[in-house]
């Protein structure tokens, strides 16, 4: 690592004033950001840790609505998240209870990594991200690899979760780091079905809108099976080329929809 | 009733209590006074021309000491291989130079370029990024095969070629095998490739090298399965000190598998630097350095046949394998696709006729040595792969093609130079079948398909050498080392032991097995027994621990030691008991003069030995310590029948195992229950080869898996529980414990079954697929499915 200074704020105020300063870098769980700090990828100033602020901790249902504070770890979640029983397995099966422990669903959605769980269910739930400033629908919010709507310095405070009345993850694990090979995190609504899919594109996390109609309609394994994910912009890695993604999507969306409660 | 104590007793692993409350010494936990920290810069290409290096400016960042490059070892010698292969021809192998840090070209990414000392570790990196480092890349050979094209860029100018040599075995049987293939009623061939592996210890290296300026003596504290080794080839061959002034220190050693056997260019750095620099030079690796340091295992490409005859007698086999060595020759790299490999061609049938041959090729890679096993299950795979195959293509019972051909009359000479003492294949098979609840199949096979799973069974034998080695046979196979081992058994005077041996200890639990054949011996308890081991300023000498050797080699010395102590204790006892020597019998810890009730205690005797007021002096001296060197007769040959069951997911090509038995003879077994933890262990290392491990370079020499987030190392949830059973033993016929060893087996025994088991999956599931090369990762399997 190179040579950095840590400041552990109390509030949101006192965090957004701390990372307007020169090279000054968010900390949430450190998940990522420490490995990389590590391997000297990274040179910020000043960490700002996000640890100790209470407000941005906790799992909230109200009225068809999960509120999660971006500071709420998976662990935490997955505890805690039984409004949302599709969520809280998610959150149970990210990295190992170490990470589990320290990573938090707000650093999660910031990195924003093209193979992480949580993107995924934000996605499929339409959730909104809360920030210090706005709030961001995650249509708009996740913008390609690593890459998302958020501002310099802005900081996700809480996620919104709209409770749907089935869903399911399914996950199918990269042998070696366990992050998703290709991810598939699947939501009834009302008034639809949404269907989002992780570690498979190179753009990152993004709807398979072919298999939100079929499903829409009937939600069933069957409507599914005369689908073909397309492997344009896939990914091809030495755990898997874009041909295989393409098919454990439909694969893994299948058995989302079976397994949805 | 299981025994309590003494050898076949299963007693707790003492050395655990500290290493499971964190009282264990790892290198990395000695900190001396006065200590600096090295970081090597190394290259980043795989392949250059060091045009330039540049530390003016690193020179004066915070905190550095000094900072050394190529430059700075004129004169000191190179990194030394410790066997030559003769070739085909009769001409010795190719044997480039290996410096300790790169001159005038970088061969691997990895290659250390620059040593930077400094007072922090973190100074010292941030002086590395302060070189001006000026390398012109150039192509880089990865794949061995186009290494040999006529074209192809050379590792090693100075080379005539990328071959470091092409050796064939048993050169005089090859027309007879070729002519055995031609009368053959059936010939089955397969080509595959054997998986490079990173070995992974949980510990990775370290190294602290200390020179003491009043004694001139230089200590090296290192991460190694064998200091003494270490001493003799880095004092001789590298830094030219003699062994009276360099000691070397193993302390606590988190796991070695191999990659800890050889010696490393950071060790010979760190204890270079320190005698220029006149402080502590310490180095920890750091994981991602271990990936691109620390030797690999396996990486061969081979083509193997099997001759049948119109009865399915095995008539011949016939072998072409490329092995790849890396950059550099590391230790005993040449040795492990040769001795250690083409000798276990025979596996466990008469096999009439063996050819073999073996061409090893220079990469820009991570050079390549011995990794759990070693050239032994790269020869179990092959083979145990081939016969399935065969009996796939004659529609033959696996198991039953096998039992036909298994060796049963022993000692047997085989056609690849070893003599098998002993064995017995037809009883370990039968164990398995028992175990592994082989009737059942069936029934589990179409519970599986009833779920949607294609449900297989693999089933393989295996034979090792291990005992690793008689001195006079390794040395005319170009050994430049004798691979005896030696042991000093010290009766204090109260009556306690402290062993020093020669064997080390980083995993297998000696602490706990050797007190227990010392206790069996004397009739004392396990508690009186204590074994130093890692240290060259205690120990006579030692040829340190790998092929599983430590009990079979090392064991055997320290029971011709203990056995001397026994006898010089007789004839204390004999002078207290005034009575003739050979009357006395040592039975429960006392001396006893047969057909009287006159006895004395073990300490009594000890103590006499210590205080000599009553003592035969005139006969014997004061004392009671005895040490002992062990040469080998022979290798041992332990055996054993494995089985696997999977699961396969047809849409997803995912493998899961079912079920896993393992039948091994491992001769007498000192500690049950120690034997079942190397045979677990040894067998997750074989899953993790068959189904997730890769270590995989792109054509430009860049390793891809070079870190756990592309590497995947097997996890508890990768593995099945295991039923193991070592029960079937037919002892050594030649070491005085009749072991043979046990920690390679699972290792080399796991990886065929797994495959096997795979592709018989694939054919319960209407897929006829002849092989899949490993690791058979999802990604694989369902390419295989859906060719």
């Amino acid at each position: 690592m190179y040579a950095f200074d840590v400041t552990r704020p109390k509030t949101v105020a006192e965090a957004v004033a701390a990372l307007s300063g020169d090279e000054a870098q968010a900390l949430g769980g450190g998940q990522t950001l420490i490995p990389t700090l590590k391997q000297r990828l990274a040179a910020p100033a000043t960490l700002v840790s996000l640890s100790a602020i209470d407000e941005m901790k906790g799992v909230c249902a109200d009225g068809g609505t999960l509120t999660i504070g971006g500071g709420t770890t998976h662990a935490t979640v997955a505890a805690e998240a039984s409004a949302y029983p599709a969520l809280a397995a998610l959150a149970a099966n990210i990295g190992d209870p170490a990470v589990r422990s320290r990573g938090t669903i707000g650093g999660s959605l910031a990195n924003n990594d093209p193979s992480a769980c949580y993107p995924s269910a934000a996605l499929a739930s339409g959730a909104t991200i809360v920030t210090n400033n706005r709030e961001i629908a995650a249509d708009d919010y996740f913008q390609g690899l690593f890459t998302t709507a958020l501002n310099e310095g802005e900081i996700i405070t809480a996620v919104k979760f709209p409770v749907p009345e089935k869903a399911n993850y399914q996950k199918f694990v990269q042998p070696a780091s366990r992050f998703s090979l290709v991810g598939v995190f699947v939501a009834k609504y009302a008034d639809g079905v949404r269907v989002a899919v992780t570690g498979a594109s190179e753009n990152g996390v993004f709807r398979w809108k072919e298999a939100e109609a079929a499903l829409s309609a009937n939600f069933s394994a069957d409507a599914v099976e005369g689908l073909t994910a397309s492997a344009d912009g896939l990914i091809n890695d030495l755990h898997g080329d874009a041909e295989y993604r393409a098919h454990l999507i439909k694969v893994m969306t299948k058995r989302a929809v079976a397994a949805a409660k | 009733m299981p025994k309590d104590h003494g050898i076949g007793a299963s007693p707790k692993r003492r050395e655990d209590v500290r290493f499971l409350t964190g009282k264990g010494q790892y290198t990395d936990d000695i900190n001396l006074h006065g200590q600096t920290y090295v970081h090597f810069l190394r290259s980043d290409v795989a392949h250059g021309i060091i045009k330039s290096i540049d530390t003016s400016a690193a020179e004066n960042m915070p905190g550095v000491v000094r900072i050394f490059t190529g430059a700075d070892f004129e004169g000191v010698g190179g990194l030394p291989c410790g066997w030559q292969i003769t070739d085909r021809h009769g001409q010795p192998m190719q044997e480039p130079g290996h410096p300790v840090l790169a001159r005038g070209k970088v061969r691997h990414v990895g290659d250390p370029i620059a040593a930077i000392i400094a007072e922090t570790k973190e100074q010292a990196r941030d002086a590395a990024e302060a070189i001006e480092l000026d390398i012109e890349e150039l192509p880089a050979v990865v794949d061995m095969v186009s290494a040999l094209a006529p074209d192809a860029p050379k590792v090693h100018d100075e080379l005539t070629s990328n071959l470091c040599y092409d050796w064939g075995f048993v050169e005089e049987n090859k027309a007879a095998v070729d002519e055995a293939f031609e009368k053959a009623a059936h010939v089955t061939t397969l080509e595959l490739i054997n998986n490079r592996l990173v070995a992974n210890p949980m510990e990775p290296r370290v190294a602290v090298g200390d020179y003491n300026q009043a004694n001139d003596e230089s200590t090296l504290y290192t991460t190694s399965q064998n200091p003494h080794v270490i001493r003799l080839l880095m004092g001789a061959f590298v830094l030219g000190i003699p062994e009276h002034k360099l000691r070397v220190v193993a302390p606590d050693v988190g796991g070695g598998f191999g990659t800890k056997i050889f010696h490393y260019a950071e060790e010979a750095f760190v204890t270079f630097a320190s005698r220029q620099i006149r402080r502590p030079v310490k180095w920890t690796s750091t994981r991602s350095e271990a990936f691109m340091s620390d030797a690999h295992g396996r990486d061969h490409k081979t083509k193997i046949e099997l001759a049948l005859d119109a009865d399915n007698n095995f008539m011949a086999i016939r072998t072409d394998t490329y092995a790849n060595m890396g950059a550099y020759l590391s230790t005993f790299a040449p040795s492990v696709p040769t001795w250690l490999h083409g000798t276990l061609m025979a596996g466990n049938y008469k096999t009439p006729l063996i050819y073999v041959n073996v061409k090893a090729v220079f990469t820009n890679t991570v050079p390549v040595d011995a990794y759990r096993g070693a050239g032994r299950p790269e020869a179990t795979f092959q083979l145990e792969r081939l016969v399935d195959k065969a009996a796939r293509e004659l529609g033959v019972d696996p198991i039953a093609l096998r039992r036909q051909n298994f060796i049963t009359q022993f000692p047997y000479a085989t056609p690849v130079a070893v003599e098998y003492d002993t064995g017995d294949y037809i009883a370990t098979m039968d164990r398995m079948e028992e175990i592994m609840d082989l009737s059942g199949f069936e029934a589990r096979r179409k519970a599986s398909e009833a779920k949607g799973k294609w449900r297989g069974l693999g089933v393989n034998c295996y034979i090792e050498a291990c005992g690793i080695a008689p001195s006079n046979l390794v040395g005319q196979l170009g050994a430049r080392a004798g691979l005896y081992d030696a042991a000093t058994v010290r009766v204090n005077a109260t009556g306690s032991i402290s062993v020093m041996v020669g064997a080390h200890s980083h995993g297998q639990g000696h602490e706990t097995t050797f007190p227990q054949v010392i206790a069996e011996m004397i009739g004392i308890d396990e508690s009186q027994v204590d074994i130093v081991h890692g240290d060259s300023s205690k120990i006579p000498f030692g040829m340190g621990t790998y092929g599983s050797r430590s009990l079979a080699v090392c064991g055997s010395a320290m029971v011709r030691a203990a056995e001397k102590v026994i006898r010089k204790a007789k004839k204390i006892a004999a002078h207290l008991l005034e009575a003739s020597e050979a009357d006395i019998e040592l039975k429960d810890g006392k001396f006893s003069v047969a057909g009287t009730d006159k006895e004395c205690a073990w300490g009594d005797v000890t103590l006499a030995a210590y205080v000599p007021h009553n003592y035969p002096l005139e006969d014997i001296e004061p004392g009671l310590e005895e040490t002992a060197f062990y040469d080998p007769a022979n290798f041992t040959y332990p055996s054993g029948a494995y089985a696997c069951e999977v699961e396969v997911d047809p849409e997803t090509g995912k493998v899961t195992i079912e079920k896993f038995a393992a039948a091994d003879d491992f001769g007498n077994v000192v500690n049950p229950m120690i034997v079942e933890g190397q045979v677990h262990g040894g067998i997750a290392q074989g899953i993790g080869q068959a189904l997730l491990e890769a270590a995989v370079y792109d054509e430009n020499g860049q390793l891809q898996s070079a870190s756990y987030m592309d590497y995947a190392m097997p996890r508890a949830d990768d593995v099945p529980f295991y039923i193991v059973d070592h029960s079937c033993c037919t002892p050594c016929t030649h070491n005085p414990l009749g072991v043979k060893g046990c920690g390679e087996a699972g290792a080399i025994g796991s990886p065929p079954a797994v495959v096997n088991a795979v592709i018989d999956a694939l054919a319960s599931g209407g897929k006829n697929v002849p092989h899949i090369d490993m690791p058979l990762t999802p990604h694989r399997v369902w390419k295989a499915i859906n060719q």
